[in-house]
């Protein structure tokens, strides 16, 4: 059995950093298993710009902002085994892993930092009827058949959801001779970044269709057409509104999923909003050592917040190798209400030293809401923002001190939405 | 090319009796018009062992479905297939259905089902825990069970194969002439002569039928449409389960698949007789599945749904219509296997048999092999094996540690021996359902692009030339640069 | 003549609407809620500039393509005239980081540089 300080498991963005971070806190020997056959994950295959204009201040393409913690990761003695996939999380922190190289490998840690990033909703969990055709496929499918491969998966294309990868997919297939048809999104707004809006779609005079669905699917080799149609404010379609698009592909950008397999084998406790771990404001999970950090944790918007939290992750992963705390943590709860989807962290060590930052997502578009935080009635932070949308996370700080004063051991994230 | 028997058609029925005739001293050759054996109704059906108390007394239906949940766990062993006798239950929700349930149970009894009985609300619950407070009782009939019927279509393939039969994939047959006591038939891959014909079409036997001037059937292929969920659904249900039959039908079944998933459907549409490639499913068909499944189990949620599909049964024309097992009277050479809707899959290996019988009868001049080869070589399953048994294979061969399918646990290994193996994988669709990759909740989100790479490779082909399924089931086009 | 655009300088989204003379140039910009959005709105309609990503063939490669991005945002208007030199460039490798695949793409004073290794 090899033994570690810090297994680390993913090597995307989340990873690295949070290897990075507990390196830099002093963590001696550490691992990180990545399942791909570099270290970079999902942003290998986002050679879009638009990365780390908070983290480095300037705009960066996917592989680029990759590419500086891959270089950081190898100026340090971090080990790191690609093209290995992880099995199982065993009792007493155990991973056991596979790969061609090491064959069957069950690796002893210390701590260990979750950071598998998340997957797109395929079709099946659409519930899209009719055909099963050839040419119906994720938009990250499609990026990395484009990007990685170099093949252009169709030519005529219709792309269902607005989230960022199906508006950045509407520009690439379009830039590489595609015919994008239209971008349809059943919500009334589109979940996507407004920039990508204006840059993937405006830009090249692509329709975005809001409040309406792809109801069929049709064609029985490849792919020859889809039926779209209005859906009223039930999501349900409206009748006589249906219309035929000839295409030969349906790129689907529905939502990402953590990818918690892992996580739920190991019997960590998982938030049934985010799909991810339930964590304190150290990213440790309810399994003592085992911390979590970007987007198994919560699906983020902007890569720079993943890095941020798992250099959050990493130095508690640090600290708990340096200090192997016993006993019961005794937390304040954070709880989300009134328009705020969920908060991470759900719990926060009552005797918290740091200020603790709460990231959450709302759950529609508010204009003037305000953002409130309070325990027991006590209002603790409080501002007003012009716009608040879902595709979007938001945070507040809050105080150390704060949290220590508190005398019910109860936060709650709330919004206050003007009356029309 | 000249063969003694051409069997048409390589669903489970055609495959499973290839396998039978390829014990006698013959040259048989299986005539698939897809890219892959197992491409009509043998995809996408219950998936289950009858145990047999549906079918009226004196039927073949009757006697072949008796028979086969009795042959099935012979075969699956033999064969190495995904087998669970988990039993079926008939769930009963009025006073009303218990009388229907002691019909059942004295069908079942006439048709030799063994060991069937009727059980106490209180036991039933036991049972299964998450099953509607409505539910009453129950008929239990133990010798039901899950199976996997693409991979015993694939099994019995590889097995006949092993055994000197030959398969030929995309050779439809679109003509027929008998001449000289021979069948020629005009496939999209060349003439192929042969002496005796087997009809194993499905939905299309009866335009085969036709082509030698057998009109005596026809064919309305009835659709059904399904729910598959996700695995960790799977402790929602742990036999198969019926609704109680009524005046409305037999209504959707929910059951556990041989694999851990669950499954619910099928409804039952009939289609005009041009539709017969229609697999569309619909929003009003996986309406039915899913409002119906609540009687049955109020909490089992679609939400966890990996996916939805439809198939055919081919079913014959006209009123209590019964398997069509029999030589044509238009031609004694040709068997016609028709109409073999459900309990088909479980009767599959009586049907083979029964085949078998009927062929020797009118073909005694063949006689029986020296040596039969009863098993094909198991596939290896590397998730199912223990820790100590994958080290030592992932020692002998390293593309056993590389995972590819991440939902599914399925190496790089196991995708090239899918594709290697006696009649392999040649598309997408075929590695997933020798192997399970892109069977998961993903649906080959992830591993997709890694299995066209593999398959182009192993295939000797561009990444573009490879399939979903076939013909112009393309997945790429041209390369961007 | 005037144009309504949407800011995409921050999240909230302003609608802008710009008022200009017959020669494109701007006369006001209303609808604005900062500093920003009032650039944002004169930038679009006097010199809209993008970033352009894309691939380039590679030769003898462990993938077949690297992907590369323009080094400083180009004319809107050029994107497919640059689009057309990158699908018509080829590059051996091994390619670096940074390494210049196009200089000057279409006139533009922009170079296309790759934006990983292969």
């Amino acid at each position: 059995m090899l033994k570690y300080d810090l297994v680390v498991i993913g090597g995307g963005p989340a990873g690295m950093a949070a290897a990075l971070k507990a390196k830099e806190c002093g963590v001696k020997k550490i691992l990180i298993l990545e399942r791909a056959e570099t270290l970079g994950g999902i942003l290998e295959q986002c050679i879009h710009a638009g990365f780390g204009l908070h983290y480095f201040g300037e705009e960066l393409t996917g592989p680029e902002y990759a590419y500086r913690f891959i270089q950081e990761v190898e100026k340090t003695d971090i080990e790191v085994k690609v093209d290995t996939m992880v099995l199982e999380i065993r009792t007493g922190n155990v991973v056991v892993a596979t790969n061609n190289k090491d064959g069957m490998l069950e690796i002893s840690a210390t701590a260990i930092i979750l950071a598998m990033g998340c997957r797109e909703r395929p079709r099946g969990a659409l519930d899209i009827p009719g055909s099963r055709a050839s040419g119906i496929m994720t938009a990250g499918t499609a990026q990395k058949y484009v990007n990685i491969d170099g093949y252009m998966p169709g030519r005529k294309i219709v792309i269902l959801g607005s989230g960022d990868i199906g508006l950045i997919m509407a520009r690439r297939m379009t830039l590489e001779g595609a015919k994008v048809e239209m971008v349809c999104e059943l919500m009334p707004f589109s979940g996507g970044l407004q920039r990508n809006i204006v840059q993937c779609l405006d830009d090249l005079g692509i329709p975005l269709k809001l409040s309406c669905t792809v109801i069929k699917t049709h064609g029985i080799e490849r792919l020859e057409g889809v039926t779209i149609a209005n859906v009223d404010e039930h999501r349900q379609p409206i009748p006589g509104t249906e219309q035929y698009v000839e295409c030969d592909t349906l790129l689907l950008s529905v939502g990402l999923i953590p990818e918690n397999e892992l996580t739920r084998m190991a019997g960590i406790i998982i938030d049934p909003v985010t799909n991810g771990a339930i964590v304190d404001e150290n990213r440790q999970t309810s399994r003592p050592g085992i911390f979590a950090c970007g987007n198994v944790l919560q699906v983020h918007d902007l890569v720079d917040y993943v890095t941020a939290e798992s250099q959050i992750a990493g130095e508690g992963a640090a600290a708990y190798i340096a200090n192997r705390p016993r006993g019961r943590n005794h937390y304040v709860s954070v709880s989300a209400k009134d328009g705020v989807r969920y908060v991470v962290p759900q719990n926060i060590n009552e005797n918290t030293d740091k200020d603790v930052k709460l990231y959450f997502r709302v759950a529609d578009v508010f204009r003037n809401a305000k953002i409130i935080v309070e325990s027991d009635g006590k209002v603790l932070y409080s501002k007003k923002k012009p716009k608040l949308a879902p595709g979007e996370m938001e945070y507040v700080t809050i105080k150390a001190s704060d949290i220590g004063a508190l005398e019910k051991k109860q936060l709650t994230v709330r919004l206050e939405v003007p009356t029309k | 090319m000249q063969y003694d028997v051409a069997v048409i058609g390589a669903g489970v029925i055609g495959a499973m009796i290839t396998r039978e005739l390829s014990k006698l001293n013959l040259k048989i050759v299986l005539l698939e018009k897809c890219n892959d054996v197992a491409m009509g109704t043998s995809k996408a059906n219950s998936a289950i062992v009858h145990a047999g108390f549906d079918a009226e007394p004196g039927t073949l239906k009757a006697k072949l479905n008796v028979q086969g949940a009795s042959l099935m766990a012979y075969y699956c062993n033999k064969l190495s297939v995904p087998y669970k006798n988990i039993g079926s239950l008939v769930v009963a929700y009025s006073w009303d259905d218990m009388k229907t349930l002691d019909e059942l149970f004295e069908r079942g009894f006439a048709n030799g089902v063994p060991n069937m009985e009727i059980i106490s609300q209180e036991r039933l619950r036991d049972m299964e825990p998450y099953i509607s407070e409505e539910a009453v009782g129950a008929l239990w009939a133990p010798t039901a069970g899950i199976v996997s019927p693409y991979e015993l279509t694939i099994a019995a393939t590889e097995n006949a194969v092993l055994n000197g039969a030959r398969v030929k994939r995309n050779s439809g047959v679109f003509d027929i002439e008998y001449k000289d006591d021979l069948f020629f038939l005009s496939t999209a891959t060349g003439v192929i002569k042969a002496k005796y014909l087997i009809n194993c079409a499905r939905v299309f036997s009866d335009q085969i039928a036709k082509m030698i001037g057998d009109t005596s059937f026809k064919i309305i292929p009835r659709k059904g449409e399904y729910y598959l969920l996700d695995k960790n659904e799977k402790k929602m249900v742990n036999h198969v389960l019926f609704h109680c039959p009524s005046k409305m039908g037999k209504g959707i079944l929910v059951t556990p698949t041989a694999h851990g998933n669950v499954l619910m459907g099928p409804t039952a549409i009939d289609l005009d007789f041009d539709s017969k490639l229609d697999l569309d499913t619909t929003i009003e068909g996986l309406n039915i599945v899913k409002n119906d499944v609540k009687t049955v189990i109020p909490a089992l949620s679609t939400r966890n749904c990996i996916t939805s599909f439809a198939g055919l049964r081919a079913h014959i024309a006209g009123d209590n219509s019964d398997f069509l097992i029999a030589p044509s009277k238009a031609n004694g050479h040709f068997i016609n296997v028709a109409g073999i809707e459900s309990p088909g899959l479980t009767a599959a290996p009586a049907i083979a048999r029964y085949v078998g019988e009927i062929f020797r009868d009118i073909a005694p001049q063949y006689e029986r092999k020296e040596s039969f080869l009863t098993t094909r070589p198991a596939p290896i399953r590397v998730n199912e094996l223990s820790d100590e048994a994958r080290k030592a294979l992932v020692e002998k061969d390293k593309r056993y540690g590389r995972i590819i399918c991440r939902c599914e646990g399925i190496t790089e290994g196991e995708i090239i021996d899918a594709i290697k193996a006696p009649c392999g994988a040649r598309d997408m669709d075929g590695v997933k359902r020798r192997t399970r990759a892109g069977m998961g909740r993903c649906q080959s989100g992830f591993c997709g692009s890694k299995v066209v790479e593999i398959l182009a490779r192993e295939l000797g082909e561009e990444m573009n030339k490879v399939t979903k399924f076939g013909n112009g089931s393309k997945i790429l086009y041209n390369r961007t640069k | 003549m005037t144009r309504d655009m949407i800011c995409v300088s921050c999240p909230i989204g302003c609608a802008l609407h710009v008022e200009l003379d017959d020669a494109g140039n701007v006369l006001s910009v209303s609808g604005n809620t900062c500093k920003r959005g009032e650039k944002y709105a004169i930038d679009e309609c006097t010199n809209p500039v993008r970033m352009l990503t894309s691939t380039v063939k590679v030769n003898g490669g462990k993938l077949p393509v690297v992907p590369v991005k323009t080094s400083a945002p180009i004319p809107k208007g050029k994107m497919f005239e640059c689009m057309k030199a990158i699908n018509n460039e080829v590059v051996d490798a091994p390619v670096k980081m940074g390494d210049i695949i196009i200089s000057n793409v279409c006139d533009t004073g922009v170079d296309i540089v790759a934006t990983n290794e292969v």
